[in-house]
């Protein structure tokens, strides 16, 4: 994507990567690659999304069908993030992470642990188990997990590379729901922070930047859009001016008002005084 | 798939019933179904077989062998 620039203005730069564990993810933004309706929509989403990094899930190959995803996907420039998704029990998402890095030669796993299929709610008990478990045997644990700050520290105690709260349901759309949480998350962390699931438009990945996450982790809101690829980019754009407002220091909300013109000097024939 | 004779042994492929030869390898089964056994991984009665042992590791009777691959996901 080339952009006309203003000479005198030059691009601010670029945010420094992502690491996780050993993996360096150049992206703020990473993308999931479901419910697209076909693959080269998928590719040029990932695109306009800026996204190196990508999440996949792991099913029974279909017997029939002779191309797959990863047909689809550049590996040397994407990184690819198995999940564990549709997993409802801690042994279910070992035996998947254990077969993800099996097939990919990969340490890194998003590991989601579901509690019931109508919240689609992370089970935060058996993701904690889990990451334990997975983080012995080397894998870089990526965890998704509730909003929760108490149990983002527990996490990253127990050897989570990254801790992945959620901003809402997984495809709710609902966006960031609880950014006191998320803020007390980030403030207290070690590991990065990435944003997982929620969100529904741009402006809420912005919120969650300006809140200060290392990252943020979609793919309902972009591959759900009627415009996948014009919501991508919309996207790349909203983390940028996310990150880029939270370096830039915001100011505090204040329950008043503030006038940004001079308050004397005016021609008023009477100066209201505080 | 040839009906099961003397010489072949029933196994389960992600959960559906297959006769295939006695003395058949993973490395066979693959090649039977016709699938590159590169972007996959398979278990055998839930254990992870190694891609390096596809084709030294001969199936048996009863088998539940699972082969998984990567789809879209979030």
């Amino acid at each position: 994507m080339s952009q006309s620039r203003t000479p005198s203005l030059p691009e601010p730069s670029s945010p420094p990567p992502l690491q996780v564990g050993p993996y360096t993810i150049q992206s703020r933004l990473i993308v999931g690659t479901g419910k697209y309706r076909d693959f080269e929509t998928m590719r040029q989403a990932i695109e306009a999304s800026g996204a190196d990094c990508v999440t996949v899930a792991l099913r029974r190959i279909d017997l029939t069908q002779r191309e797959t995803i990863l047909d689809h996907l550049d590996r040397s420039r994407i990184v690819l993030l198995p999940n564990t998704a549709g997993c409802y029990n801690e042994e279910d998402a070992l035996r998947t992470a254990r077969l993800a890095r099996e097939m990919l030669d990969t340490s890194l796993i998003k590991l989601e642990v579901i509690a019931d299929p109508r919240t689609l709610l992370p089970d935060p008990v058996a993701t904690l188990r889990a990451t334990e478990v997975l983080v012995k045997e080397g894998f870089t644990v990526m965890a998704y997990t509730s909003d929760d700050p108490v149990l983002a520290r527990h996490l990253a105690s127990a050897g989570a590379a990254a801790v992945m709260p959620l901003g809402s349901a997984i495809g709710s759309g609902l966006g960031i729901l609880n950014r006191h949480n998320i803020r007390l998350i980030v403030e207290d962390s070690k590991v990065p922070i990435i944003v997982d699931a929620g969100v529904g438009t741009a402006s809420d990945v912005a919120v969650a930047f300006e809140i200060g996450v290392a990252g943020v982790l979609l793919n309902t809101a972009i591959a759900g859009a009627a415009d996948p690829v014009a919501m991508a980019h919309a996207m790349r754009l909203a983390a940028r001016a996310g990150i880029l407002a939270f370096g830039a220091g915001r100011i505090p909300a204040r329950p008043y008002g503030s006038a940004s013109s001079p308050t004397h000097g005016t021609i008023a024939a009477s100066e209201h005084r505080s | 798939m040839s009906e099961p004779a003397t010489n072949t042994i029933r196994i389960s492929v992600n959960g559906n019933p297959l006769a295939v030869r006695h003395g058949s390898t993973i490395s066979d089964l693959l090649a039977t179904l016709a699938m590159k056994p590169v972007l996959l991984a398979v278990e055998r009665n839930r254990e992870i077989v190694r891609k390096s042992e596809f084709s030294t590791t001969p199936l048996a009777d009863g088998d539940r062998i699972e082969i998984v691959t990567f789809v879209g996901g979030g």
